[in-house]
């Protein structure tokens, strides 16, 4: 099997690892504000629900959770489920999971906020949520910028990990030709795919970091 | 004329009785505050009149920065009344605080505002956008009107040419003159200064301190925190010296100053002497 073969597959498969980055991202990202709410919650019910949550979603593989969402509803109540569900899983599962860890960059970063921001605002009449929406808010996206970098990189690497469920991306086609045809090309090729798309997410996120460099 | 309630102690007034005539804006009554154990402050009471210059002076610790947080609101008392012109603000008894209701309160916190020692600006934001953000958005000002007023005051400032700067792109006497005309673009009655110098060296202390000057040559009321003596001294109607959480004189700058207070004058001496050192 020629490369050019090897890479027109893998490239079909690119679609869907695609689509589950980009799903994922565009899910955990807000979800993981509202986790973040839900810790920072004075109403202790939920803050320790929250806790808990975040502490299992860090604690655990994503590929057990992965397998759990998937497996679970029909080991645990029998429900026959259907074809469209496994992907639907996997989109839950890993922004569920992802949404963990970003609730708890958002918390450095509020936490980095100075008091006194919240004080000043206070003496001007900005109500609660002005406040957060047009103060804290924007400083701090800049502040946790390189960790959700970093975040979103391992995400790029971590929509490998739907091949458990046995979900067609390209990282599950890569392991299908190299088991087929058995040569190693078709990792090799996958890992040029990651590397190349990391490398755009990272510029990507570099431009951002610099238009948000105006001040300090 | 002016509805005046009289918190007990401050000065009596009567009809025409020239200065105190003026309206109270605030009044502080018998208020206290306790960190956990510590009462920081006991049974402090001050009245600011329209137009008056007061400034606190005391220690580190002897309660003249919780006085001023408790007076904006920032600090809730533990005991007391915060009123002002007229309406009660907060009231505490016996541990049950009483806050006024919304529209009230909207009104009592639209009347003053406070500079902070470390600015507080809005990093975020550039200059003219800290300045007009809250008249706009909080008092819903017409948007022309705002920004004239913003690039009056920054001319006042001696800030012109820096409408578009950031405050990360200002020295911190600038910033501070930001935070002044961000608290005046709302046109408050009262304007509280929480030590505006401290966190700054001697040459710009010297422009904040002209600024402030400016302001009260205008005749804005002012309550103002500092480590000053000299600049207390001449800019105030009234001085307040602060020890141990209570008012230990009260009086004019020359009283103040003068006042045979063994407390005060180990204060003034700590001062000189410290003075000295730097120098």
């Amino acid at each position: 099997m020629s490369l050019t073969t090897i890479f027109m597959q893998l490239l079909s498969g690119f679609g869907q690892t695609c689509l589950i980055f980009f799903l994922v991202l565009l899910f955990s990202l807000p979800l993981g504000w509202l986790v973040y709410f839900g810790r920072a919650s004075r109403f202790k019910p939920l803050s320790i629900f929250v806790k808990v949550y975040i502490s299992i979603m860090r604690g655990t593989p994503l590929m057990l959770q992965l397998l759990m969402w998937y497996f679970g509803p029909f080991y645990l109540w029998k429900m026959n489920i259907g074809g469209g569900y496994k992907f639907f899983a996997i989109i839950l599962g890993c922004s569920v999971n992802y949404a963990a860890y970003f609730a708890e960059i958002y918390r450095s970063g509020i936490e980095a906020i100075p008091k006194g921001q919240y004080e000043a605002a206070q003496m001007l009449g900005y109500r609660k949520a002005e406040t957060f929406f047009h103060i804290i808010m924007p400083q701090v996206i800049k502040i946790v910028l390189p960790s959700v970098t970093n975040e979103v990189i391992t995400l790029v690497k971590d929509t490998s990990l739907v091949y458990s469920v046995s979900y067609i991306e390209m990282f599950a086609l890569a392991k299908q030709i190299a088991a087929a045809q058995t040569t190693i090309v078709p990792f090799l090729v996958a890992g040029a795919f990651y590397y190349v798309f990391n490398l755009l997410v990272a510029h990507g996120m570099g431009r951002i970091e610099k238009a948000l460099s105006y001040y300090r | 004329m002016t509805k005046e309630k009289n918190p007990g102690k401050g000065t009596t007034v009567g009809e025409n009785a020239g200065r105190s005539e003026r309206k109270a804006l605030l009044e502080i009554c018998h208020a206290r505050k306790c960190f956990g154990d510590n009462e920081v402050l006991h049974d402090v009471d001050v009245t600011v009149h329209e137009g008056e210059i007061v400034s606190i002076i005391g220690r580190s610790g002897s309660g003249k920065t919780t006085l001023l947080r408790c007076a904006t609101l920032l600090e809730t008392i533990d005991g007391g009344d915060i009123i002002y012109m007229g309406e009660t603000a907060v009231t505490a008894r016996f541990g049950a605080i009483h806050f006024a209701p919304k529209e009230t309160m909207r009104r009592i916190k639209d009347c003053y505002g406070m500079v902070f020692q470390n600015f507080n600006l809005f990093p975020h934001w550039n200059v003219l956008r800290n300045i007009t953000d809250a008249p706009l958005r909080v008092q819903k000002r017409e948007k022309e009107e705002v920004y004239a007023e913003a690039r009056e005051l920054l001319r006042k400032m001696g800030l012109a040419d820096k409408e578009k700067a950031y405050p990360c792109e200002l020295s911190g006497g600038q910033c501070q003159r930001v935070a002044i005309a961000r608290a005046l673009a709302m046109n408050p009655k009262i304007l509280f200064f929480d030590e505006p110098t401290s966190a700054l060296d001697p040459e710009l202390t010297a422009e904040v301190l002209k600024v402030i000057k400016s302001l009260a040559e205008e005749h804005m009321t002012m309550v103002i925190v500092t480590h000053e003596m000299q600049f207390a001294r001449d800019i105030s109607d009234r001085v307040i010296f602060m020890d141990q959480g209570v008012i230990a004189i009260e009086g004019s700058p020359e009283e103040v100053f003068s006042a045979g207070n063994p407390r005060m004058r180990e204060f003034l001496g700590r001062y000189s002497a410290e003075g000295a050192l730097q120098q």
